[in-house]
């Protein structure tokens, strides 16, 4: 389902909204909710709120736990093949791709302008602007709107930090990362949601 | 041509062109209509075209994936179509839609087809991976009609080839490991009868030969009953109206498929997916070596493809299943070749005795692999039936049989070398694939 169907009379209001929130800088109209609906922003500002609480949750309370603290299993990029847990990033992206299949009403990738997978370093103007933004303040997500495939979207990039030592000593340590120097509390990449427009 | 004369003829030919066509979309011969010759993947079910293209809407994915879903999961696809609907990648998507499996694999159009029923050029990858030398310096100069062509990548299934697992290999394990052997099968295929006691011969319970319930005259003569009495249903408890009276039917003397199918429901499904059975998952006849692709003894060209074709009906040998079942049809080198191969020395010392449970190397270990599989009530060992599963490219045979006896460097060698293969892997194979060598040194 698409919340924001051009049948649907609200979505005029959320787009109308956006119109007035400038690429790169949602002002206040962007943040304000249209009469009876929520905004792109709103809704973004939200999935991400359980996004970060659920990655910060697995990566603190199970990876770091039982792979660092307390030495019951290892986490492992292979977790098939090791019977380990999954890192914390993969289940991120495996929930991604889970919702990929399951709505088309937004869609979310973990990005990094220092990717252990080059996949997913940044490939969109917005991409790169908004992982720049949250890593020189992480405390500010970034919006703006870009046309993709012909679709206008409202997007939004909020940094995504090392909460736990273990996202700090895997990244420093894996043979395809670009840094070894990562410190906790860090920005290491950021978290993009995209939503459609129209 | 005076106006009548003319009006006539188009009017026979009309009809007559619509007749002919009539006759092909009413009738079983469905040719008239392929556009092309059809993959060697999908020939066999060309005359059921509803089973991939609906009417008036094309070959929709849903074809694709009822047939290759499984196999798909299974192999942990590297390229998954939820892979391609982030709109970060519309741009790649644009240039090669990889959502839709149409898009790399157009049927009946053979001359641009190849191994896998690639439709693509070769050099497909660069679609998406044109900088793979910038982050990759090993891979500089490589052409990208190798990546998936060299014994390196697979589109979909890389779980024997990524980089530490290549490392984790390493280039010296040995060729072959002396104690290598294959995990033993579940000692009961079907668990629904694992209650029962064995039987024998004596507890045979089919009618006698002058029995009325009987529908022929085949009498159930005494090597019947014997060879019935030492099989694995006879020692499993599987009686004779267990499969010629299911559910207290009438007495049949050639049970259905279906008999095999209703206890051993992983084996038909694998079946049923392969060469040997597809046929039967989209309601057309049975297969026939005579209408293989692949080179098949003549006499075998009469015979048709079921559960008793390997399996005899009542000894249920899974020896001769293994080995003389397949010879008895095919013949192409790899085939012709095998009894003289050292897989099949180890054959004959396994059968003979001297040869640990295992140890022997069939043409069913390869190509019908025991799979392990979680199940609630723990891991069961299954005989994979779909014998093409595993060939879809062959490195899917590493983990799963090459590796139980033989070193990954060596493996992925012997199998990216058709000469090799053709010998049935006698000697040493002449190519070398650097894929190990070249994540070992990222690693240094």
């Amino acid at each position: 389902m698409n919340w924001f169907s051009l049948r649907n009379p609200l979505s005029f209001a959320a787009v109308g909204a956006l119109a007035l929130a400038a690429a790169g800088c949602g002002g206040p109209a962007a943040e304000q909710s249209p009469p009876g609906g929520i905004s792109p922003q709103v809704m973004a500002d939200a999935l991400h709120a359980v996004m970060e609480s659920d990655r910060t949750v697995y990566t603190r309370n199970v990876v770091n736990r039982l792979q660092n603290e307390e030495n019951v299993i290892l986490a492992s990029e292979h977790w098939k093949d090791d019977k380990a847990l999954p890192l914390p990033a993969q289940m991120f992206r495996m929930s991604a791709e889970m919702v990929a299949e399951t709505t088309d009403a937004f869609h979310y990738s973990l990005l990094s302008k220092w990717p252990v997978n080059k996949q997913n370093a940044p490939r969109t103007e917005l991409e790169i602007a908004g992982l720049d933004a949250v890593a020189a303040d992480p405390a500010k997500p970034f919006y703006g709107t870009e046309e993709l495939g012909g679709v206008e979207y409202f997007t939004a990039v909020y940094a995504d930090t090392a909460v736990a030592p273990a996202c700090v000593s895997c990244h420093n340590a894996h043979r395809d990362s670009p840094r070894d120097d990562f410190e906790l509390g860090e920005t290491m990449g950021g978290v993009v949601i995209r939503i459609p427009l129209g | 041509m005076r106006p009548k004369s003319l009006f006539a003829l188009w009017l026979t030919l009309t009809m007559g062109i619509g007749a002919y066509l009539a006759f092909g979309i009413a009738g079983k011969d469905k040719s008239i209509f392929l556009p092309g010759a059809t993959s060697d993947g999908h020939y066999q079910i060309e005359a059921s075209c509803g089973s991939c293209h609906t009417p008036f809407g094309g070959v929709r994915q849903e074809a694709c994936l009822n047939c290759h879903a499984a196999e798909l999961a299974a192999a942990d696809d590297s390229h998954p179509e939820k892979k391609f609907t982030d709109p970060r990648n519309a741009d790649r998507v644009a240039k090669l839609d990889a959502r839709k499996c149409i898009v790399c694999h157009v049927e009946h159009r053979p001359e641009v087809t190849g191994a896998m029923g690639v439709s693509l050029p070769a050099d497909y990858c660069y679609e998406c991976h044109a900088a793979v030398a910038e982050e990759r310096p090993t891979h500089k100069g490589m052409a990208f009609d190798t990546c998936a062509a060299a014994g390196c990548h697979n589109f979909h299934d890389n779980r024997a080839l990524y980089a530490d697992f290549l490392v984790r290999h390493g280039l010296d394990e040995p060729d072959t490991a002396g104690a290598g052997a294959l995990p033993a099968r579940a000692a009961r295929a079907v668990l629904d009868f694992a209650e029962r006691l064995p039987l024998t011969a004596a507890d045979a319970d089919g009618p006698a030969p002058s029995d009325s319930a009987r529908s022929d005259s085949a009498p159930s003569d005494p090597a019947t009953v014997d060879a019935w009495a030492a099989s694995a249903h006879a020692s499993g408890g599987v009686a004779c109206t267990d499969c010629h009276r299911p559910g207290g039917a009438p007495w049949a003397d050639k049970p259905p498929r279906e008999v095999c199918r209703d206890c051993h429901k992983a084996e038909f499904q694998g079946f049923a997916a392969g060469k040997h059975g597809m046929r039967f998952s989209v309601g057309l006849p049975a297969m026939s070596p005579s209408e293989a692709r692949l080179p098949m003894r003549r006499d075998s060209f009469s015979k048709t493809l079921d559960c008793s074709s390997c399996h005899d009906a009542h000894a249920v040998d899974t020896r001769r299943a293994a080995v003389d079942a397949c010879l008895s049809c095919h013949a192409d080198d790899h085939s012709n070749a095998y009894r003289g191969s050292p897989h099949f020395y180890l054959w004959q010392s396994e059968i003979s005795g001297e040869g640990k449970p295992g140890s022997g190397v069939s043409c069913a270990s390869c190509h019908l692999p025991r799979e392990t599989r979680r199940l609630s009530g723990g891991e069961r060992v299954f005989v994979q039936h779909n014998q093409n599963a595993n060939l879809r490219p062959n490195e899917k045979m590493l983990r799963d049989v090459c590796l139980s006896c033989h070193g990954l460097a060596f493996s992925i060698d012997a199998l990216a070398d058709p000469e090799s293969i053709g010998r049935n892997f006698s000697g040493r194979p002449s190519r070398h694939v650097p894929s190990i060598d070249m994540s070992l040194s990222r690693t240094n």
